[in-house]
């Protein structure tokens, strides 16, 4: 795969010296989704208004598709497509005339067919010709999105998407976004919803305190920082862990005993069973669990 | 150039003024019009002349100056603000638009505005008193003129703003006291010696009076100092737009 976007050196530190971004550098991949994410304020949308021209960086460089986005910034804008955190609409305007607006603003002639085509596609057809103050939060959030693909860019940022979105509206953005992903479109998004990028990212990026901590494919990193748990109900409890299994990192709670172990001594459980067996202790039950993405961030930000 | 982007922005800013056509333009025509009857008839059946000129048609340029200036600032200053406001300037600053074309878009529908609201008031003066223009061509650049420099400045304070108070403080305290002394009613030459001279630190003496020249061929000052006065207040708008695009101050950081 190609870069799409490649960010090098970028510092940002604004206005009153608070330095918000700390020598980022990685590349975003052509036709990828990338889920950045990190705690509020560690700098996801310092980032991203800055790929995107909103913000100027302190230093450093950032092309999208090879072009510079200072000195060809017409170019990389035309490229891009943002759906901000914050619902952010022109109260007065109805939906169609706000969308028709924001093709209008990147040089696009008007299509009604394809305006007519995103809006149905994002369930706002019929809504077309009410003003936006009408509208109801997750149809706001769509409006937001109708305008970021109004363009039809080959790049969508998508800051918290899915904020204050019922669940059914949730996963028929998901969708949507899966489709954008067939056609092509490189998707960056960040999100609070940590279920959301282990639903949909190719990879993932955990920024905190402005800096990069982690770039890694979605499954490998699932593979490598994932722990695994093995829970065995006994009949009868066991009051000590004997001697032949201290080797393995065993637990009693209660009734249970439990053996938490990496996804690389996975061959390690069948001696276990074995060992279980030649000590006669009886297994009545047996649970298994494995660490989401959600657990995996949580212990990233704390190191 | 993204001329499409530019002509989004204008389409968009004059929108609001058909949707807000009573405060855009009723309300300033009228205002305009109790003018003419406080002043025109009220004032001028005992002050018979000045310059030469019936005393209400030669408030005429005043009041449409009156209007054209605060007009071209409110609009052009709400205009940048209410997107600042509301959030959705990121759109502006995210598309592939030149600061050039960003102003182009604001700064062009404003000045329209107040050029209409100028050529209505200029045809509602027909309704009270006799108007007649010496020099059209030099009215007409007056008008476009001043009504682009204001627009500008008025773009000026709408990114300064930080609120709606902040956006009417410069119009109301400012511009309309400058706009009243600066002689959109009386002549400078009606003045005491010493009054005289403080009006000419007003940059809208000059204004009114080339303006008034454009119509009468009478001016306080010559039509040079007044041209030349413009240019100036055009010149440091254009050179603190560019810095604040530049810096981007209130915008990007």
């Amino acid at each position: 795969m190609n870069a799409m976007i490649t960010i090098s050196n970028i510092d940002k530190v604004y206005t009153g010296g608070f330095q918000a971004l700390y020598n980022i550098n990685f590349d975003i991949q052509k036709g990828e989704i990338f889920a950045l994410l990190g705690p509020n304020g560690a700098g996801k949308t310092t980032l991203i208004k800055t790929i995107c021209g909103l913000t100027t960086p302190s230093s450093g460089h950032i092309t999208v598709n090879g072009f510079d986005i200072i000195k060809d910034y017409r170019a990389t804008r035309s490229l891009i497509g943002l759906v901000p955190q914050e619902l952010t609409t022109d109260a007065f305007e109805t939906v169609w005339k706000t969308v028709s607006f924001s093709r209008g603003l990147f040089g696009k002639s008007p299509d009604p067919n394809y305006i007519e085509k995103i809006l149905k596609q994002l369930s706002l057809w019929d809504k077309k010709d009410n003003k936006l103050m009408t509208l109801s939060g997750g149809m706001k959030r769509r409006v937001m999105i109708a305008k970021a693909l109004s363009h039809e860019p080959r790049v969508l940022f998508l800051d918290e998407p899915t904020a204050g979105v019922d669940v059914e509206l949730r996963k028929g953005m998901w969708q949507q976004v899966r489709e954008l992903k067939e056609t092509g479109v490189t998707i960056i998004l960040t999100t609070h919803y940590i279920e959301e990028a282990e639903e949909m990212a190719d990879r993932v990026g955990v920024i905190s305190s402005g800096k990069i901590i982690l770039i890694e494919e979605k499954n490998k990193l699932m593979k490598k920082m994932s722990n695994k748990e093995i829970r065995l109900s006994l009949t009868p409890p066991l009051s000590a862990i004997p001697s032949s299994l201290a080797s393995y990192n065993l637990k009693i709670e209660g009734n249970d005993l439990i053996y938490k172990y990496e996804t690389s001594e996975s061959h390690k459980i069948y001696k276990l069973f074995e060992l279980l067996k030649i000590e006669n202790i009886e297994i009545s039950d047996l649970q298994t669990h494995e660490s989401s993405l959600e657990e995996i961030f949580v212990e990233l930000v704390k190191k | 150039m993204n001329l499409r982007g530019v002509q989004s922005i204008y389409l968009f800013e004059m929108a609001r003024m058909w949707r807000t056509l009573g405060q855009s333009i009723a309300s300033p025509v009228i205002a305009t019009s109790l003018y003419f009857i406080v002043f025109g008839s009220a004032i001028g059946s005992r002050m018979k002349e000045v310059d030469g000129v019936e005393y209400g048609t030669f408030i005429v340029p005043g009041l449409i100056m009156l209007s054209v200036l605060t007009q071209s600032i409110s609009n052009a200053a709400f205009g940048i603000y209410f997107p600042k406001f509301t959030g959705t300037i990121f759109e502006i600053l995210s598309a592939p638009l030149s600061y050039v074309e960003i102003i182009m878009g604001y700064v062009g529908a404003a000045a329209s505005k107040a050029i209409i609201l100028g050529v209505l008031i200029f045809i509602t003066a027909h309704f009270f008193v006799d108007v007649y223009v010496e020099h059209p061509f030099w009215m007409v650049f007056f008008l476009v003129l001043t009504s682009i420099t204001f627009s500008l400045f008025g773009f000026l304070i709408g990114i300064w703003a930080n609120n709606f108070e902040q956006l009417q403080i410069v119009p109301l305290l400012v511009i309309t006291p400058l706009t009243f002394l600066g002689g959109s009613f009386y002549s400078i030459s009606m003045l005491p010696p010493f009054w005289q001279k403080v009006s000419m630190l007003n940059p809208v003496v000059y204004l009114i009076s080339g303006f008034r020249w454009s119509f009468y061929g009478k001016s306080d000052v010559s039509l040079e100092v007044s041209l030349l006065i413009i240019g100036c207040i055009l010149l440091t708008s254009i050179l603190a737009i560019r810095w604040v695009f530049k810096s981007g101050y209130k915008l990007k950081n």
